[in-house]
């Protein structure tokens, strides 16, 4: 077991320096999700216009693995369709098998690749995937 | 100090994790099992199972009498008065969940008081908290020390005459609080109320005595106390448990059925509709055969001194805080490692073969009362020795140095 499988550089970088961490002040989409076995939480913003993901935000607590993840999943979904968007869920499911997947141009998520080596991880590394994916639901539910 | 002798009961401690020798120490989760009784439940179903209370055949009646004799054993392990007061359940879940929806509705009416206190686990808080929604009774909460201790004078506050149930553990499974169970019991009688006290982390550990106690309901997991999972109890006094309406309907239970009406066995039996656990409950009486073997005296005196030195050592780590309070009764130590998150520290321990539980554990409300989102704990056992508590340590300053390096 070699845990720098599981906390590379980038992966810690993105815990202390989340990127997107913080609220939107008006009514951007909300989705709050918690992790009822460990207590992590997230909540997620989005603002969905014509389709794409203009912007995202996230606030929460947990460890490091479900704080990067969801640091680099708003990083990557920004100005991405909400087709590709979703294509991008399902590669970080498939990561998560220890399956390839291919994140286009942003290669930090890839850094999380380790994370399928450690099982009980896994639930901490899709929370922000998730919801994410429930958020989405939530926006087609509406239209 | 336990010996080696007692520690080579275990076959599961005898494997190596991730390279490393186990260390287990997530007894508060659940304990581990010793040879005499995997080898109690794997000789009942190679030579005596069958169902129970029915069978003419010999399996039936051993069977019917392994099943009785664990009952018989507990009863004597907490010093009920009868058997009558034993019910089988599935754990103390469900235990505490048969007085919430069985004894709860019969006595509150709106208006009336539930005391509980912010430091329950779940399953012995959701059940009354359900309870108060239905019934329209208030829930309210002894107030909690900076320790997480309460005071009796606190409680003569709290519990009133609108109080009709006193829910409380005897030991926290996060806090290593042993609290005033029998004290508090004398309050609520007073008041006209019951007590319920969830056993799950203080009758594995210390001797627990319901006539001294004098607790209306006490519930236990097997499972925490070297039995197999899935076998548990509720202890009630019998009174209380004669005018309780059963909670599951069928088989086993009955006494006599007719097409509109039905009517009851007596107790215990009344409250075990369907074929019970029954090598569970064999399980749980060879648990009970080797603990009483060691002695609880001894067994709790182990683990107040491994809680003694691992606080000790444990406070030799910079940026550690533990919660709860000095001088632990219990062998339960919960911890933060400054500012790294529990999961993280979980997972480098377990890379060093040691098991510890980071998350909630069970208690949200808690975990805001603490102002913390989750935490790790080490809780201890009679199979657990200073080394184990040497090699926790070892592993922590590991994943502090790992986390230092990784933010370097």
């Amino acid at each position: 077991m070699n845990l720098d499988d599981l906390y590379r550089r980038v992966i810690m970088d993105h815990y202390k320096n989340p990127r997107n961490r913080g609220s939107f002040e008006d009514d951007a989409l909300k989705i709050e999700l918690n992790n009822p076995t460990c207590g992590d939480r997230i909540t997620l913003q989005l603002k969905v216009e014509d389709g794409v993901v203009q912007d995202a935000r996230f606030s929460g607590e947990g460890c490091s693995i479900s704080m990067s993840s969801a640091s680099m999943m708003t990083e990557a979904v920004k100005g991405q369709t909400i087709a590709h968007a979703l294509e991008m869920a399902d590669s970080f499911s498939s990561l998560m098998k220890g399956e390839e997947a291919d994140f286009g141009d942003y290669e930090d998520i890839e850094a999380l690749s380790g994370v399928n080596k450690f099982p009980a991880r896994i639930k901490c590394a899709t929370l922000a995937w998730n919801a994410l994916r429930k958020g989405i639901d939530t926006k087609e539910a509406q239209q | 100090m336990i010996s080696s002798i007692i520690r080579e009961q275990f076959p599961i401690l005898n494997q190596e994790i991730n390279g490393h020798p186990l260390v287990y120490l997530d007894s508060a989760a659940t304990s581990q099992k010793p040879r005499q009784v995997i080898d109690a439940v794997k000789s009942y179903y190679e030579w005596d199972n069958a169902n129970v209370h029915r069978g003419v055949h010999t399996l039936g009646s051993r069977a019917t009498d392994a099943y009785e004799g664990a009952r018989e054993k507990l009863k004597n392990f907490i010093n009920a008065r009868s058997t009558k007061e034993i019910i089988f359940t599935r754990g103390t879940t469900t235990a505490l969940n048969i007085v919430a929806s069985s004894y709860g509705p019969s006595v509150l009416r709106e208006g009336d008081e539930i005391v509980i206190t912010q430091m329950e686990h779940h399953s012995n808080f959701i059940p009354w908290q359900q309870l108060a929604k239905k019934t329209g009774a208030t829930l309210k909460f002894l107030p909690l020390q900076k320790d997480g201790t309460i005071t009796l004078e606190d409680a003569e506050k709290t519990i009133t005459a609108q109080t009709k149930i006193v829910a409380i553990a005897y030991v926290s499974n996060v806090m290593g609080v042993t609290h005033p169970v029998k004290e508090l019991a004398a309050i609520a009688h007073r008041h006209g109320a019951v007590i319920v006290v969830d056993g799950a982390q203080s009758t594995p550990h210390m001797k627990v005595d319901m006539q001294e106690l004098d607790c209306d309901f006490y519930a236990l997991s097997g499972h925490k106390m070297l039995a197999p999972t899935g076998i548990g109890a509720l202890y009630g006094k019998k009174a209380l448990l004669e005018a309780m309406e059963p909670v599951e309907f069928g088989g086993e239970m009955i006494d006599d059925v007719g097409l509109y009406e039905s009517t009851w066995k007596e107790l215990p039996w009344k409250f075990e509709g369907g074929t019970p656990i029954i090598a569970g409950a064999v399980g749980l009486g060879a648990a009970i055969d080797f603990l009483q073997e060691v002695g609880m005296d001894h067994i709790h005196r182990h683990e107040m001194q491994l809680a003694a030195y691992a606080e000790q050592r444990l406070s030799e780590i910079s940026d550690l805080t533990i919660y709860g309070p000095r001088n632990r009764q219990v062998g339960v130590v919960t911890f933060n490692l400054g500012d790294v998150h529990p999961h993280d520290v979980a997972t480098v321990l377990d890379a060093e073969g040691v098991a510890v539980r980071a998350g909630h554990h069970c208690c949200q409300p808690l975990m805001r009362w603490l102002e913390v989102s989750s935490t790790a704990r080490a809780s201890f056992y009679l199979y657990n020795t200073e080394q184990d508590v040497d090699l926790l340590v070892q592993a922590l300053i590991k994943a502090k140095e790992y986390f230092s390096y990784e933010l370097g």
